[in-house]
Parts: structure tokens; sequence; C-alpha cells
């Protein structure tokens, strides 16, 4: 393999890392939604689309008020975003899927779906169907190798993307893993019944589940913003497709499958519209995915189900 | 249960507004406008008082009605403590009238359409009349030949609804008020109904979950744009072969999933409807990408054509029958049609029913272990549930191609999938009566409400929810057994 051979193949093993990252961070939503309730949540990805509407909103307002400082900027964006997301989250829940809880199964997925319709056409009435182009946040980016006629880059909004993910996920791990919070959530996971009667509230649980998912979905749909740096209404169906996608890979229900499952997404599709075509790239990672679950029913990582008469 | 207190009420509303308050912000309140500028911050806050006081009336009013609710529910609950058969003759009722009344709604409709109403409600109502009547009637008969009418209220009830109804769309169509629009609206609800009984084979009646239903649709319909293109293959030569190649299709994607379970199943499917989608759209020499494929023939009577000019080798139908020509006629057809392959659909799905087969899906539904240890193979059902869903999906499709005359992926997107499982699921899983009533009303709403146009998709999601929070179970969720024991031996 020569030089720039090797240089095109980390050229798109950057751009698949950055793409998905986004697509673990989404993915988390749905695999910590699955584990706890067991339903597919369908409205997810219009959740990050309305993380992504939130952010391009504050971006303008803030600097409508001045407020130029870039990190300054990018924080308070942040926190908005996933502060309102977050309150979509809590609601939508609140709204569609709890008075569904111990219904047949296929209930809330219904439910989901409507409430899919619902948040995207409420999204294109309020804000408008026109696709809504930001002014770049972040310019700029390290060359990382130069020579033989092409150039290895990352730019400063893919480090950003990898390196937030790297220590949001970290922190997700630490928070699952250690705190109170964590437990509850992985109790109610095992058995909710069980779960309530030794005194965890599980709605509140569940909620909070929301919340998280949620937030992560927000912080997605700010990072997507100041990537692509334009958005429609219409970006969540597509990303929470393969954020789903990515989930079921890792094996649902499994916090580093989806971590894992949401990159490999990313690389593949980098790769395949890198060396082969853009069009079929889709086709490219269901097919890996048809693929993985005829030899792993379960995913990636997830811990094979035990059926029980 | 004592009546919660206005206090707690107004509390509960105040939050509830505080919550939209929140939510309304960043986007009724908040919206951007593009401008030469970059994008501009508008505000709007009258809509977001006005979205603030609607949820907090709302929300004291539901709360109201649920305490009204709950108090005579209360007081009934003391009065008769021990009626359960009561109840569940009144639930059936229920079912019934609900039904009754989600079969109102295009009557409605045809009022707006502009037809006298009075006209039809009274064919409604005599279609009902009748229905009953001959229930009736069938009540002092059957028993007779077959010495004991077993039915109980329910299926006779869902029996006369099914009467009227197929009373009801025959006669359609040469109604007085019948116009272009309503012959293909109807014509329209028909296709849904056919793809929610495919549907409902693969998700009712074996409980396998298909996101992806949308594809059988897709390869029905270029199956047979394809084959008249290439090979000049007419519609009824095409019909069978299409159902046969969506049945191909089902059996091939069922191989890979044979293992897989609930909601792997689903992302499988949904990717199967994907990657039919996607390859439909970029495979530009066969199938013509994005322009999709024009010029379909139309299904014709035995040779005759329903054009004003028809094609080489064929005689027009307003030629030999002496009636003038009108474009009406050909809709009118097309109606007849996708009607006769409903009615087919629905009666050799409930012969199936009654098949081993059948019976194999409904037991793999309820437990795929004990289903293994009685000896039933869940490769063969599943793989026929598939097929035979598959297979009414592609009639589906080349009718519906044969209808427009045109075929392109546009037509075959995911939310197609979701509808379609939105029917089967909505009209309760397993019911083809279900089936027929949740097609109208899916396809109905969004019609009923083009005053408002912009708003109807929002009103039809939270449609969606509403009625899924009501009824979890579907419209009618009584799930009826193919196979009763009878309590004093049979």
């Amino acid at each position: 393999m020569d030089a720039s051979a090797l240089g095109t193949f980390l050229q798109y093993l950057i751009n698949g890392l950055t793409l998905g990252a986004i697509y673990g961070l989404i993915a988390i939503g749905y695999t910590m939604v699955y584990g706890i309730i067991r339903m597919i949540n369908f409205a997810h990805g219009e959740i990050y689309m309305i993380g992504a509407f939130v952010a391009v909103t504050t971006f303008s307002l803030l600097a409508s008020l001045g407020v130029t400082a870039v990190p300054l900027a990018l924080l308070l964006v942040l926190l908005v975003s996933i502060f309102f997301t977050a309150a979509y989250g809590w609601t939508v829940e609140r709204i569609a899927y709890r008075p569904l809880r111990g219904a047949p199964k296929l209930a809330p997925l219904i439910s989901a779906i409507g409430m899919s319709i619902f948040l995207q056409n409420y999204v294109m009435q309020t804000q408008g169907s026109r696709p809504k182009p930001l002014a770049p946040v972040m310019n700029g980016g390290i060359t990382l190798w130069n020579g033989d006629g092409f150039t290895l880059s990352i730019s400063y909004i893919q480090l950003f993307i990898i390196l937030l993910t790297l220590v949001l996920m970290l922190g997700f791990t630490q928070l699952i893993g250690r705190t109170a919070l964590g437990r509850a959530q992985r109790a109610c996971e095992q058995d909710r019944t069980m779960a309530g009667l030794l005194g965890i509230n599980v709605d509140r649980t569940i909620s909070l589940t929301f919340v998280m998912g949620a937030t992560l979905a927000a912080v997605a749909g700010v990072l997507v913003t100041m990537y692509y740096g334009v958005i429609d209404f219409y970006i969540g169906f597509l990303a929470g497709m393969k954020a789903f996608t990515a989930a079921v890979l890792g094996g649902i229900g499994s916090l580093p499958g989806a971590m894992l499952g949401g990159l490999l997404i990313g690389l593949i599709e980098a790769f395949f519209t890198g060396y082969i075509s853009g069009a079929y790239k889709d086709v490219a990672s269901f097919s890996v995915l048809i693929a993985v679950l005829v030899f792993r029913p379960t995913g990636l990582l997830g811990r094979p189900d035990i059926e029980k008469v | 249960m004592a009546t919660v207190a206005l206090p707690t009420r107004l509390k509960d509303a105040a939050i509830a507004a505080g919550l939209a308050l929140v939510l309304a912000i960043p986007f009724i309140g908040l919206f951007t406008v593009s401008t030469d500028q970059g994008l501009v911050v508008n505000s709007r806050w009258s809509w977001v008082a006005w979205a603030v006081g609607l949820v907090f009336a709302g929300r004291l009013l539901l709360g109201a009605g649920r305490d009204a609710l709950a108090a005579r529910a209360n007081r009934k609950n003391n009065e008769h403590i021990d009626l359960t058969n009561h109840h569940k003759n009144n639930r059936i009722l229920r079912g019934i009238a609900i039904g009754f009344v989600v079969f109102i709604v295009p009557v409605f409709f045809l009022i707006y359409g502009g037809a006298s109403g009075i006209q039809i409600i009274l064919a409604l109502v005599i279609c009902l009349l009748i229905g009953f009547f001959l229930d009736i009637l069938g009540g002092f008969v059957l028993p007779a030949l077959k010495k004991v009418d077993r039915s109980s209220v329910g299926t006779r009830l869902t029996r006369a609804f099914m009467v009227a109804a197929l009373l009801f769309a025959v006669t359609l169509p040469f109604m007085p008020y019948s116009d272009r629009y309503i012959i293909d609206l109807g014509t329209t609800v028909l296709i849904y109904i056919l793809l929610g009984l495919g549907l409902n084979v693969t998700v009712g009646l074996a409980g396998l979950l298909d996101l992806g239903f949308v594809a059988f649709y897709a390869i029905g319909a270029y199956s047979f744009a394809l084959l008249s293109k290439f090979f000049g293959l007419d519609f009824w030569v095409c019909l069978p072969l299409s159902g046969l190649i969506a049945a191909g299709f089902g059996v091939l994607l069922s191989l890979p999933i044979l293992r897989l379970r609930g909601d792997y199943l689903a992302i499988v499917t949904l990717g199967f409807g994907e990657i039919t989608r996607i390859v439909i759209l970029n495979w530009q020499g066969l199938t013509g990408g994005p322009n999709g494929v024009s010029g379909i023939p139309r299904p014709g009577l035995f040779g005759l054509s329903f054009e004003r000019r028809p094609p080489e080798g064929m005689v027009s139908f307003h030629e030999v029958t002496g009636i003038g020509f009108s474009g009406e006629h050909r809709l009118m057809f097309l109606y007849l049609i996708v009607l006769a392959l409903v009615c087919l659909a629905a009666w050799v799905i409930n012969r199936l029913r009654a098949l081993p087969v059948g019976r194999a899906w409904e037991a793999l539904r309820e437990d795929e272990i004990a289903c293994r240890s009685l000896g039933i193979n869940p490769t063969a059902s599943k793989v026929s549930a598939y097929a035979i869903g598959g297979m009414m999906g592609g009639f589906a499709g080349c009718f519906f191609a044969a209808r427009q005359g045109f075929v392109s992926p546009e037509s075959f997107g995911f939310i197609e999938s979701a509808l379609i499982l939105a029917i089967v699921v909505l009209g309760g899983m397993g019911s083809q009566v279900g089936v027929v009533i949740a097609a109208l009303f899916i396809v109905m709403l969004p019609e009923l409400g083009r005053e408002f146009a912009d708003y109807r998709m929002i009103v039809f999601g939270l449609a969606m929810i509403t009625i899924m929070v009501w009824r979890p179970g579907g419209l009618l969720s009584t799930r009826v057994p193919t196979v009763k024991l009878d309590q004093k031996g049979a």
C-alpha cells in the first residue's frame, strides 16, 4: 500500500469515526429505553431532530445578541439544547408511553410512530419546511500529513465531536455503573416488579432514562448542526433509523454494544461511500446487520436471550 | 374513591401549563427565518400564551371528566357486584358501536364531498338494517339447519356488520352521489384494506412483527410495471405473477430471520424494506430510478378496453355495450376489481385459519416452545406466513400500478409500512373487521381535514396516540379463537 492510498484510508477512518460517534450517541437512547421497558422508541430520532433545531435557534439568538466567543457560545448552546430536549423526552414518555405500560407489545410501538409523525409535522409547521443553513461555528483544522499530492486532515469540529463523545461515553458508563441512579436503572432493567417492591420508584427511573437518552440525543443534535451546517425537520428519521440499526447491531439493551454498533455503522458508511458508492451505503449497513444477526441473533455484545417456558 | 379536590386539579393543571410553557418556547415562541444575513430569530409570544392556556384548560377538563367517570364507575360497582357476563356483552356491544361510529366517518366525508347527505345516510342505514335483518334471519334459519347456532352475540353482530359493509361497498359506485372523487377514494381505502389483510397474516395471526411490509407492495407494483414494459404482459397475467414474485421474496426474507425474535425481527424487516426502496431508486437501468416507470397498461375486461381509443387488438367497452363513453366507467371497473380482490383475500385467509397451517400460525403467536414440543414445524409456519402475507402485498402492489399507470420509489417509503402496521394494530390484531375499520380511519382522517391541510398530519399523529392510549388492544380487541372446546363435550 503506498502512502497516498494509506492517507485516503486514514481520511475515511476519521470521517467514519466522526459519523459513528454521532450515531453512537443516539443509539444509546434507543438501547437504554429498550433495556428498561422493552420497547422501540421510534420517536427518538425526532428527539434528536428537536435538539438540532433548538441548537440552530440558540446559535442564531446568541449571534444576534453578540456572543461571539466560541467556547462560551458552544457551552450555552449545549446547555439550552439539553434542557429543552430533555423536557421533550420526558413529555413524550409521559404522554405516549406511560399510559401503555402493561399493554400489548405493539401498542407502544404504534403510539411511538404516531408521536414521531406528530413531532415531525409540529416542527415543520412551527419552524418551516425549508432547510436551515447555519453559518459555520468552528473553522479550520489540523493538517496531519501533507505531501505526495494529498493531505490528511482532521477539522477542529471532527476532533471536538470525537473527544466530546468519548468524554460523554466514559461519564455515562460511570453514571450507570457507579451511581444510585444507575443502580436503580439496572435493577429496573432486570425485574421491574421486584425493583418496585424494594423501594425503587420505577416510574421515576423510567422517566429519567428517557431524559438521559434525550440528553445524549440533544448533544448529537448540536454536533450535527455544527458538523453539516444545515438541518431540516426530516433529519430525525434517517438518523434515528441508522442509530436504531447501530443499537441492534451491537446488541440492543447493551450500552457498550450501542457505542460499538454506532462506530461500526459510521465506519461502514464512510468506507463504502469512499471506496464503492454512496448510493448503496445504507444497503451495505443493513446487509452487515442481517449477516451479523444470522450468526449472532442477539447482536455483537447482546446477552443471549434464554427462553423460559 | 372520593372525588379529587379542586385545588389538586388546579395544581395539576398548573404543572401541565408550566411544562407546556417550557416546551412551547423554543418552537412556538421562537422561530428562525433564513435571510441574506443568515438566520434571524423571530418571536410570536401570543401563540405561546394560547398554547399554555389551552393546555391548562384541557388538563383541568380532562381531570374533571376523569373524576366524574370514576365516581360513576364507583357507584355502579357498588350496585352490581357480580355481573361479569353482562359486562362482557357490554364490551362487545361497545366494540361494535365504536366500529359503527367509525364507519359513519365516510358519511360525513361524503357530505363534505358535496353529495346530498340524506341520500347517503339513508343508503348506509338501509345497508345496516339489511345486515341486521339478515343476521336475525340467520339466527332463525341456521339453528333449524344445524340444530344449534353456537355463535355468540359478538360474532353475530360482527357478521351483520360485515354484510352491511359489503353491501355498502358493492353498491357504492352505482349510487347517484358517487362521483370520480368518491370512487377513487374508495379504491384507495380498499387497497389499504388489502394491504392490511396481508400484513394481518404475518403480524396478527403469526405474531411476526414486520416493519418493512411496503417492500412486498413495491415488488408487486414493479413486477407488473416491468413485466408489461419489457414483455408486454397485461394486467390479468401479471396479477398472479406479481403475487408469486412477492411471495418468493417473502420466503427469501424469512430465511435469515428464522432464529430472530421480537424486536430483532423489526429491524431486519425494516432493513429489508429500505434495501428494496434503495435498490429500486438506484438501479436506473431496470427501474428508471427516481423517475419511475410510466405508461403501465390499464386492465381490460375480457379484451374490452376502458379507454376512449382502445389499444390495438382490443375493443373498447363503450362501443360494445353501447353505453356512452365515460371516464368514470374505468374508475368503477378498477374499484370493483380491487373490491373483488379484497373479498377473495378475506375469504382465503379465513379459510386458511381453519387449516392446519393457519392454526399453526396462531399457535406460534401464542407460544413457540409449546408449538415445537407439539410437533409443529415453526420454520414452515413462519415461511408460509411471510409468503402468504407477501403475496397479498404483491397483489395490492400490482393493482396499485395498474390504477396509477405510473410507479416511482416515492410511493414506497417507510411511512407506508408504518401506516399499514397502524391499520393492523389500530383495528385490533388478527381481526379482519378491525382492518376494515382502521383502514377507513387511516385513509379518511387526512382527507377529512383537507381544509386544515397544514395541520392534518399533526392531528393524525395525535389521533394514533390517543386511540392507542384509549384502547391499547385496538378498536376491536376481542381475540376470537379459531377452535373452541365445547364445555359439554363436542
